[in-house]
């Protein structure tokens, strides 16, 4: 049962039944909707900016609980930081959910993210986890041109 | 429709299915049902893939819609034709091709004797259903559908039967037309027969349901469509290892199927049509091995079946699948039919008991398939968990989008059975799905 408790850890669960965060924002607000046409997921992330930093992040849709409590998750991160500090945060989680996170030093940076540490062991769930991540970097670059990467 | 029209009630589970189901305990039960007339346990070992555990566990494997596992017979056959057999077909001057011919052109046999088929020369070898379906609608659709004919499909429809006559629609204006399901999951006969009488030029129907597992009563529907002088496709993906297959009894016009969807290699499949249809049908490919003669000019094209094989085929695919028949056949096709009823409906009492679970599709033929949803739950999750079981289904729409909308999910975890598989392996799956109940709920 190890397995099981790796890939669904308590915290996981819990953001899946009590997702932080969603609801929706107005219509003017940028957006981007996140599909994985593999399972039919499909949410939508919201997000506010006050000058370069994200003032307020929020999500809707349904998802798998990796998907939904990812989203979650992303979004108690992700306020507070500029635009760049949120793409930097993506780069740290995606190596952390495809096993490729240096051993030490950047786990600490990913903070309560690191409960996904277990998907690297389930190629096929890294989709569901960065569907609200990738989601929340077209919202960012919706209105904008150039990417700040 | 008669449930008798369907095979498998012939094969009936009346004359080998010796365990009543009244009275059976969920918490007990019989160690002897249809299983050891089949000789499950026999018949087990002789599918290697089977003895593997999976994240520690013993496999389970229920993911039989998605592809079978295959026997030994099979594997072995492959190699062996690559060991001993192999050369191109069709051009042997020399001993090994004649070879290669002979047991691509035995194959073709095999298939014709598995589906009843008149002739060989109606057996068109293609890369599975989804190619053979492609090739009805890109060559007889191109040539015989007019603007505004209508192809006739019911809502129950794997994409695989819908999106190639999305594809002629736009190349030929045809019209697509759809056949409603009932909240149960049954064709709604009245409405498909009301639908036939408008400009339908050919009905394609699937057979089995990969997502629901309902049973078309397609005698009935082809019969239905000839009586207005229109053609049947029967879409054979699911049907072909479930159903016994008679496409003489069936009275369709084409039926297709997928290899490894009977226990053979992947990349083989088989159109079968009738033979003044396959010599009426343009090619659809062009290249070697399908010509008479070629100049600048002018070409001329081969009789059928080669008229549809341009290009060397999938010869060992061809030899495995003769070998997966032959097997099927030795057991007996109304003997496997009648062990997978046993287990699905065992499935079904078992699996529909758990609270919280709800069963997505509940015709009263059906075979094979239990599509469920936990509440609250979403399928992947539940894949997730039976997975950290051992136990192999599938989550997800199952490529049939339309009738998952129409059963009000976007998608469901789904159990499908095989020849190998017990009311044991149906308590593990039970097992995992009271798991998943206690990690979510």
């Amino acid at each position: 049962m190890s397995g099981l408790g790796e890939l669904y850890q308590e915290v996981i669960l819990e953001h899946n039944r009590s997702p932080r965060n969603y609801r929706r924002m107005d219509a003017t607000d940028r957006h981007a909707e996140g599909r994985n046409p593999l399972c039919g997921d499909q949410l939508t992330v919201w997000v506010k900016l006050d000058g370069d930093v994200v003032s307020d992040v929020s999500f809707e849709g349904s998802g798998c609980a990796i998907s939904k409590s990812s989203a979650s998750l992303m979004t108690t991160a992700v306020k507070g930081k500029t635009r760049a500090e949120v793409l930097r945060l993506f780069e740290r989680f995606q190596e952390l959910v495809t096993g490729r996170l240096a051993p030490d030093g950047a786990r600490e940076s990913l903070g309560r993210l690191a409960v996904f540490s277990g998907i690297s062991e389930f190629p096929v769930r890294v989709k569901c986890a960065t569907l609200s991540w990738h989601a929340l970097r077209a919202a960012l670059a919706g209105t904008e041109a150039v990417s700040t990467e | 429709m008669s449930r008798a029209e369907e095979q498998r009630s012939k094969g009936g589970t009346s004359a080998l299915a010796t365990e009543p189901r009244a009275g059976t305990e969920h918490t007990a039960p019989p160690r002897f049902g249809s299983s050891a007339l089949l000789g499950v346990e026999r018949i087990r070992a002789d599918f290697p893939i089977l003895a593997s555990t999976v994240r520690g566990k013993p496999l389970v494997y229920l993911d039989n819609a998605a592809t079978t596992q295959k026997p030994r017979v099979v594997i072995d056959a492959i190699a062996h034709f690559y060991a001993a057999e192999n050369a191109n077909v069709h051009r042997g001057v020399h001993w090994l091709s004649e070879r290669a011919t002979a047991a691509y052109e035995g194959a073709r046999e095999r298939v014709a004797r598995f589906l009843g088929a008149g002739s060989a020369r109606e057996v068109v070898f293609t890369r599975g259903t989804t190619e053979a379906i492609n090739l009805v609608a890109q060559s007889w659709g191109r040539r015989f559908l007019r603007p505004g004919d209508e192809v006739l499909v019911t809502a129950m429809e794997h994409h695989a039967n819908i999106v190639p006559w999305q594809l002629l629609a736009e190349q030929t204006g045809i019209v697509l037309r759809v056949a409603p399901v009932t909240d149960a999951g049954e064709l709604d006969l009245d409405a498909f027969a009301r639908l036939l009488s408008g400009r339908v030029k050919l009905v394609s129907v699937v057979h089995l349901s990969n997502a629901i597992g309902t049973i078309n009563p397609v005698r009935r529907l082809a019969e239905l469509a000839r009586a207005h002088g229109v053609p049947t496709l029967v879409d054979g993906a699911q049907s072909a290892s479930h159903l016994e297959v008679d496409v003489a009894a069936l009275g369709c016009d084409f039926f297709a199927f997928s290899g490894h969807k009977v226990l053979g290699p992947t990349g083989i499949g088989v159109l079968w049509a009738r033979e003044p249809l396959l010599e009426q049908m343009p090619p659809w490919q062009g290249g070697g091995d399908m010509i008479t003669s070629v100049s600048f000019e002018r070409s001329t094209w081969a009789p059928p079946p080669q008229k549809f094989e341009a290009g060397t085929p999938h010869i060992a695919g061809a030899v495995g699948l003769a070998a997966a028949l032959d097997y099927l056949e030795t057991i007996g096709r109304a003997a496997v039919a009648a062990h997978e009823r046993d287990v699905l409906d065992y499935a079904i009492e078992r699996v529909g008991a758990l609270p919280g679970v709800r069963l997505v599709g509940t015709a009263a033929d059906r075979a094979s398939i239990l599509s469920f949803a936990v509440a609250g739950v979403h399928p992947h999750d539940v894949g997730a968990v039976l997975d950290l079981e051992g136990v192999a289904i599938r989550a997800g729409h199952h490529c049939a989008q339309p009738i998952m909308e129409r059963m009000g999910v976007s998608a469901t975890a789904r159990a499908s059975f095989a020849l190998y598989n017990t009311r044991d392996e149906v308590d593990t799956l039970v097992r995992g799905i009271e798991r998943v109940r206690q990690v979510f709920g």
